[in-house]
């Protein structure tokens, strides 16, 4: 059933300041949106619980992008758009660029934001693997000042996350010193566009004398938040690279995750596609050696 | 910045929001979170832009806000405040087609009509950023539009006849 626009009120404060203030005033009442692209989707289906909603797009406060010299700090209101076409995330981070250039078509891109897509928190979300991989923090404002916290602590479990009622996120933090590793990102859904992923990893390796030095993996839509291969990433941490070290990983990473069956996909072929995935990865970083490849 | 116009504890009534829509100004009073879509096919007339999902997937509602490609389903009004609108009924100048729509006909790039709007602007937006794509960044930039008639090849060789024409024009100058 169509939402009847009569029974919603929406506010645009125009400032960060001022949407925090309206958040504390009554903390949970507010619902925040921004480019729209999911709460507009519940709302014409009718399905959006809040009645009151504030609007947080184009806040200036968050959408800025700061290079730092240990870090780059993207507002959370910036767009997909903005991710892909950054002179500098797009070629260092090119995970995250990537992950963004996959989230749905062109006008959504122009219109989803990278903190609408962390609070939407669907286990799906094609950036998130990208963040959790690259030790990404979030800085979270709310009128009783700024906190930051690591991305692996902030999503608990299914839509689950730690944010107070009163809270946005101001900005995701990419620490830049992984920019030397080989990275490696794929989705695989039903198809490359307007598909939400079957499986999405995020990987980032650096081999130095033939012997796996770091390793990172971090893989979407197998579990109800994005998780980190932890178990197959120490495995493989030190060895050194072989065709067996290939069929190790592709073992380890399938018996390290425990998918569900869905409408999208099945639990046998999202482990299956997993380990596929891991391995496909280890030979990028092996024909590598070092620094970073597209 | 500019004070809040809308108080915070303001009730759910109508208000006033101001856009510039194909190049006029216009003041239309609506519920807040009415849709920038509903908008433009109810108050203005403009129904050149088609609701398909209503839920952004089909692209059929796109519309050009600030000179970005948007979903127009997706847009609550008080969000195009101020803002620039251009619909599919802005990019003639009078009886003057522009190159994509010229190109649209002579490719047989329309059959229903339905995402002819939406893909025509999704087109003109990719023009925009880049002026002669390759058939890769043709099909990526119409990606979010959906047409259940033509297949789309003759959708992307209109694209490429529009891009063609604009590269003639521009050095003809």
């Amino acid at each position: 059933m169509r939402s009847d626009p009569a029974n919603y009120q929406l506010v645009a404060p125009g400032s960060l300041q001022a949407v925090v203030s309206l958040l504390a005033e009554d903390p949970g009442a507010w619902m925040p949106i921004a480019g729209g692209t999911d709460v507009m989707v519940q709302y014409a289906a009718g399905k959006l619980p809040a009645r009151k909603l504030v609007s947080i797009w184009n806040l200036p406060e968050l959408r800025r992008i700061e290079v730092l010299p240990d870090e780059i700090q993207i507002g959370a209101g910036c767009t997909y758009t903005n991710l892909r076409e950054h002179a500098v995330l797009q070629p260092e981070f090119s995970l995250l660029a990537s992950a963004a250039s996959w989230t749905g078509g062109i006008a959504n891109q122009n219109r989803g934001t990278l903190g609408g897509n962390i609070v939407n928190a669907s286990p799906a979300a094609d950036s998130l693997p990208a963040l959790l991989v690259s030790d990404a923090a979030l800085i979270l404002i709310s009128v009783r000042g700024e906190r930051r916290l690591p991305y692996a602590d902030f999503h608990t479990s299914y839509k689950k996350m730690k944010l107070a009622p009163d809270e946005l996120i101001r900005a995701v933090c990419l620490p830049r010193r992984f920019s030397e590793y080989v990275a490696y990102t794929r989705k695989v859904g039903a198809r490359n566009a307007q598909a939400i992923s079957k499986v999405c990893i995020a990987a980032l390796g650096r081999v130095a004398g033939g012997v796996v030095d770091d390793i990172r993996i971090a893989v979407g839509s197998v579990a109800p938040v994005p998780v980190r291969l932890v178990k197959t990433e120490q495995l493989l941490k030190g060895k050194r690279y072989d065709s067996s070290l290939l069929v190790m990983a592709k073992q380890a990473a399938t018996a390290e995750i425990q998918p569900i069956d869905d409408i999208r996909s099945t639990a046998k072929y999202r482990a299956a596609v997993t380990g596929n995935l891991v391995a496909e990865f280890l030979d990028k970083l092996g024909a590598s050696g070092h620094g970073q490849t597209a | 910045m500019p004070p809040p116009e809308h108080p915070p504890s303001g009730n759910r009534a109508k208000c006033d929001v101001s856009l510039t829509v194909n190049g006029e100004l216009k003041t239309v009073r609506v519920y807040p979170m009415e849709r920038l879509l509903d908008t433009l096919r109810e108050q203005l007339g403009l129904t050149g832009a088609k609701e398909g999902c209503g839920e952004g997937e089909c692209g059929s509602c796109s519309v050009l806000m600030n000179g970005m490609l948007v979903n127009s389903c997706l847009i609550p009004i008080l969000q195009a405040k101020n803002a620039n609108v251009v619909t599919i009924e802005g990019l003639a100048s009078g009886a003057q087609l522009s190159h994509l729509q010229e190109a649209f006909l002579r490719f047989g790039g329309a059959q229903c009509g339905i995402c002819t709007p939406g893909m025509i602007l999704a087109a003109s937006h990719l023009l925009k950023k880049k002026p002669e794509p390759t058939l890769e960044e043709i099909r990526e930039g119409l990606s979010g539009n959906l047409c259940r008639c033509t297949g789309y090849i003759q959708i992307f060789e209109a694209v490429v006849e529009a891009s063609r024409l604009a590269t003639t024009s521009r050095s003809a100058r």
